[in-house]
């Protein structure tokens, strides 16, 4: 008896092993999310201070991330000469950087692809605010004539090159291909480049490359002579400055930056931390179930204490004490975990070359407070309502033999659930039709109830589902999956409450997909409305490209027509958004669906989409204001209103008068192509194809595969977010673990008896698998149908982006067959302990 | 059915033990639970096996009914030697060849009673033979609780249906181990009248583990264990017989001093 008792006591451990595991990972992805997100807004912050001196003399207006800016304005070596006579000064450098060059790798591909830029500059020595080098030259030499390049360590790493080795890149201006000879490489000082890619060029050679070699620079870093501070320093170099440029000091384009930075690190963190919420609060299910379980298996241990005078209250108090004791170890586990895994984070992100410094990843006071504040309450939260189960325990029941498990009434459960059904539909509803902010906002919290809802009665609207498993289990298995379906039946509470968990991922993991496809399907509608052209040659990631391409390809025979598009940001009536300049050509290709006025334009005039007009609130005729970045604001008059839904220009567009007086370098973003009739497609391609061969950045694309390549878009995305939501997914897994750990042990006896009348092992493995798969599968139904619902839902809130509704059948079934694999997974421990069991024992047990 | 045939049945084994022991633990702590007993179960007999709490009893029969594995000796059931069967043919062997009747927690709880009756056949995927089925259930008078689940019935109703469950399979032998060792004298006589029956309508074997004198007279053959021996035996008991036999074994065993740690 002893040692079936010790056995139970051990199989209990485990059990509160694998809920803690539960809570773990839940708070291990969460705190790994906050350290991670902690750690890249310190390798930003390193950057910038890194690399920005005391004193950095730049265009009006600029911003601290656009020093790269589509803005021409430079200014002169006079001015650098003024400014380094002044007494105070100790370094003054001309800067010549910009953007646009890709470096290609010794196997002629672009690096670094869609991902971190590639950002260019002319050598200094100059000091940064931290009165350190910004580079460290870590082999080789800097670069000192035409023809020399240094690249940082890692991406020269990544491409294959060695110093000495021929170096090939691609420059948005002037000569395309370039050749330049590795002459040393360097590492950041202030840690990761963030998976920037860094070319170093002697100043001659970068003011060739960028401003058509003229000796003028982009900007002018100042640091001062000891003593100096900062703002005396910009205080002197004013007066010095021609007109449009400002000085600013270091501190005021650090905040600039992290301010710009922590916009852009915002949404990334948020994003993870939405997924690591998923996965916490899954966690919480699975603690729900085993308080429930552990306090079920209790009953006679609890009524004693109420008949020895404990107080109900004590009751309740004791379980909770249990969950807080747990959820803090849980959690602290979790924290380190987490460490962990942002560490193991950083170096992927690292080996993908977004070099992420490993000491910055620190675990804050932040963090911890956070991961550990959500693990103790959610945990705490879960085990309340076992706990207050607990305490109603009757002072009897510890007299009685058997605890006569309390009748299932679910009749009032599945009152408020059906009212709480009608609420959550109400709220999504009331979204839809219009109800003020984000449609989106109101069908997520009307989901959010649902899933809630439908997971507390999920035992009653889970039936038809464990009876239908029951029937075709026991067609094709015969007695074992009989007993299976009778015992996911048995206890249909504990087998809703397991299968939630399973239902909250799936349920979010259909909604992703259905979204998905009806994004897929609407690009692929809305690109067989507009995609007029035969070719359409764009870089993936929107970068530009010099016109040089486009004046090379329409010289090609069989080109007809052929039409560049330049797209930069712009700031409309103080409003972000993208600006297209297009050619005459344009319009001889695509025809825009103009709603109100005239795409004919000329001088100061824009075309507005649809929803950008509504947005601002302007009609034709009317005055818009356009900020191009560090230049003075335009006026512009809208001349015509167009369906942005079919035009393959952006919801600003402009003739490229606008952008000329904008100071914009001409380049290209976008080349549509229409061939002469008659032509073979084939020939041209390949022809065009030459043109681009040395600049492996924009690829030539017909219809189908400009679809595809979108598409490809739109599912790189969706499998990260599957990724992420397979964390919920394995917690999920935990929690069916658990549960049948749990069933195998409370039916020792029975399933001694049917091995005693002559149930094989490998029938009673199938009979525990089958449970499982039940139970995953009522998860699967549950989810995947809230999950069509939520998509669909919110396809309809975005429909005016997604026009197309699509349905992923295919996809859903696989869903549904990854969901019986998960219950086989499931299956496997507790199937293995339930047939090792000895016979006798599980008759002999009391 | 008349003694004469009863007699001739009586020759042919249909269980056998042959020098079984079984040792629990090892070293000092070891116990002999079994210490080489030999014994033959005969066909279409109705046999007890007596003894106290601790004389091993119940681990003759788990050893003979293939619930459990001797340390040395053979078990056979119809001829087959039982310790050459792997596990899947131990498993089909108790499906086909063994009854069982436990003395708590007999049926499966999920499942009805008809169902709980079909079990050992539903899992070899087979199906009652009608005939048999209806006898079988008018001689246990369950013929109205076949819908029944465990639950809805009473403990002397659930041991019913434990008996008729061990007989649809027509096995070569039926172990019950104590199967009235939690129900009131009415059911108990119930459950030990259908076992008879069973015995002599329809000549199963059946070997029950008891420490109950009166139902031990409804057995054809007694066996007396103590101390994980054979030590006495007596056909066609009478309660008064069986007791007689128990209390000389008591009087042995207080008289031999080595022996003093079974308890009543």
């Amino acid at each position: 008896m002893l040692r079936v008792t010790l056995r139970n006591l051990l199989q209990h451990k485990l059990r509160l092993v694998m809920s803690t595991l539960a809570i773990v990972l839940g708070v291990g992805f969460l705190s790994g999310v906050l350290v991670f997100s902690h750690g890249l807004q310190s390798t930003f912050d390193n950057i910038i201070k890194g690399s920005t001196p005391e004193v950095t003399i730049r265009p009006v207006g600029s911003s601290a991330n656009t020093g790269f800016s589509v803005s021409n304005a430079t200014i002169g070596r006079d001015s650098l000469d003024k400014l380094a006579a002044l007494p105070q000064v100790d370094q003054a450098h001309g800067v010549v950087n910009g953007i646009g060059m890709a470096l290609l790798t010794k196997k002629g591909r672009v690096l670094g692809g869609q991902g971190a830029p590639t950002l260019a500059f002319n050598y200094t020595d100059t000091r940064n605010m931290l009165g350190t080098q910004t580079l460290e030259i870590t082999e080789g030499t800097y670069p000192k004539r035409m023809g020399e390049v240094l690249i940082d360590a890692s991406s020269a790493k990544r491409a294959g090159y060695e110093v000495g080795d021929k170096v090939s890149m691609v420059s948005p201006y002037g000569e395309m291909h370039r050749e330049a000879k590795l002459v040393g490489v360097a590492t950041f000082s202030g840690g990761g480049t963030a998976g920037a890619t860094l070319l170093f060029f002697d100043t001659k050679q970068a003011q060739e490359i960028f401003l058509g070699g003229r000796d003028v620079f982009t900007q002018i870093a100042l640091n001062g002579k000891p003593g100096v501070s900062q703002k005396e320093l910009a205080a002197i170099a004013k007066p010095v400055l021609p007109a449009g440029f400002e000085a600013a000091t270091a501190d005021k384009l650090v905040k600039e930056s992290q301010s710009q930075v922590n916009q852009f690190l915002g949404i990334i963190s948020t994003f993870l931390l939405v997924f690591a919420l998923i996965a916490v609060l899954v966690g919480g299910f699975i603690i729900v179930n085993t308080f429930s379980i552990l306090v079920a298996q209790r009953v006679r241990e609890l009524a004693l204490l109420r008949a020895l005078g404990a107080r109900r209250s004590q009751v309740t108090r004791m379980v909770l004490i249990e969950a807080f004791v747990m959820s803090v170890l849980a959690s602290g586990m979790g924290i380190a975990l987490g460490w962990v895994l942002a560490i193991g984070l950083a170096k992927a992100f690292t080996s993908f070359g977004l070099t992420i410094a490993t000491d910055s990843l620190a675990i804050t006071g932040q963090s911890i407070a956070i991961s550990m504040g959500v693990g103790v309450v959610v945990t705490v939260l879960a085990a309340f309502v076992p706990a207050r189960r607990a305490s109603r325990v009757p002072p009897v029941a510890a007299m009685q033999g058997d605890a006569p498990g309390r009748p299932v009434t679910l009749g009032r459960r599945t009152l408020y659930g059906a009212f709480f059904l009608v609420v959550g539909a109400a709220v999504a509803a009331y979204g839809v039709v219009g109800a003020p902010g984000n449609d989106a906002a109101w069908i997520g919290a009307g989901a959010f109830i649902w899933i809630i809802t439908v997971a507390v009665i999920s035992p009653v609207i889970g039936k038809p589902v464990l009876l239908a498993c029951r029937g075709i289990f026991a067609v094709l298995f015969g007695m074992p999956g009989r007993l299976a379906g009778n015992n996911a039946l048995r206890d249909p509470r504990r087998t809703g409450a397991t299968a939630s968990a399973l239902m909250i991922g799936l349920a979010l993991v259909s909604t992703i997909g259905v979204m998905a496809a009806s994004m897929n399907k609407s690009i692929e509608d809305v690109v067989d409305k507009t995609f007029q052209a035969d070719f359409i040659v764009q870089s993936p990631s929107f970068s530009s490209f010099p016109v040089a391409l486009a004046d090379m390809m329409r010289k090609e025979p069989g080109v007809a027509v052929l039409s560049q598009q330049q797209s930069v940001p712009v700031k409309i009536n103080g409003k972000r958004a993208y600006a297209s300049a297009n050619d005459e050509n344009f319009y001889k290709i695509n025809k825009l669906d103009m709603i109100a006025g005239t795409d004919n334009l000329s001088g100061k005039q824009v075309l507005l989409g649809n929803g950008q007009a509504k947005d601002l609130g302007v009609g034709v005729g009317d005055e818009v204001t356009l900020k191009f970045d560090s230049r003075a604001p335009l006026q512009a008059t809208v001349a015509g209103i167009f369906d942005e839904q079919t035009a393959v220009t952006s919801s600003v567009t402009v003739p490229f008068d606008v952008f000329a007086a904008a100071g914009i370098s001409r380049q290209d973003t976008a080349l549509n192509i229409n061939l002469a009739d008659g032509v073979n497609k084939a020939d041209v391609r390949s022809q065009l194809e030459k043109i681009l061969k040395p600049i492996p950045i924009v690829p030539l694309q017909d219809r189908a595969e400009f679809s595809k390549s979108i598409r490809g878009q739109v599912d790189q995305l969706l499998y990260i977010i599957y990724g992420l939501l397979a964390l919920a997914i394995v917690i999920a897994v935990i929690g069916i673990i658990n549960t049948l750990g749990l069933s195998v042990l409370e039916r020792t006896r029975e399933i001694g008896l049917l091995r005693a009348v002559g149930l094989s092992r490998a029938r009673l493995r199938l009979m525990v698998a089958l449970e499982s798969v039940t139970i995953a599968v009522l998860g699967a139904a549950l989810g995947l149908g809230l999950g069509l619902i939520f998509g669909a839902l919110l396809r309809y809130a975005m429909r005016d982006q997604l026009r197309s509704l699509a349905l992923p059948l295919s996809q859903l079934v696989v869903f549904l067959g990854i969901a019986v694999l998960v219950g086989l997974i499931a299956a496997v421990i507790p199937a293995i302990r339930a047939s090792r069991m000895k016979v006798l024992d599980a008759i002999a047990s009391e | 059915m008349t003694a004469e045939t009863r007699g001739s049945r009586a020759r042919q084994i249909a269980a056998q033990a042959v020098e079984l022991t079984k040792v629990y633990g090892s070293g000092e702590s070891a116990v002999r639970a079994l210490d080489g007993v030999t014994i033959d179960l005969y066909a279409g007999q109705f046999t007890a096996v007596m003894g106290p709490s601790g004389s091993g009893k119940s681990t003759l029969m788990h050893c003979m009914a293939a619930l459990d594995k001797p340390t040395s000796g053979h078990a056979l059931i119809n001829d087959t030697e039982l310790a050459s069967l792997r596990d899947n043919a131990l498993t089909q062997l108790r499906r086909e060849q063994v009854g069982f009747v436990f003395q708590a927690f007999n049926l499966v709880p999920s499942l009805t009673a008809e169902e709980n009756i079909c079990l050992p056949l539903s899992l070899s995927g087979k199906k009652p033979d009608p005939q048999w089925f209806d006898q079988v259930i008018d001689s246990v008078g369950l013929r109205d609780r076949l819908k029944h689940r465990p639950s809805q019935l009473s403990g002397g109703q659930q041991q019913r249906v434990a008996c008729a469950r061990a007989l649809m399979s027509k096995p070569a032998i039926v172990f019950a181990d104590e199967p009235t060792g939690n129900l009131d004298s009415t059911s108990g006589a119930e459950v030990l009248g259908f076992l008879r029956r069973s015995v002599d309508e329809f000549g199963q074997t059946v070997v029950m583990v008891t420490h109950d004198a009166v139902a031990a007279s409804y057995c054809d053959r007694v066996v007396f264990m103590a101390d994980g021996r054979l030590v006495d035996e007596t056909v066609n008991p009478t309660r008064e017989s069986v007791l007689q036999h128990m209390s000389e074994l008591q009087e042995a065993a207080m008289n031999a001093p080595a022996v003093g740690q079974a308890g009543a």
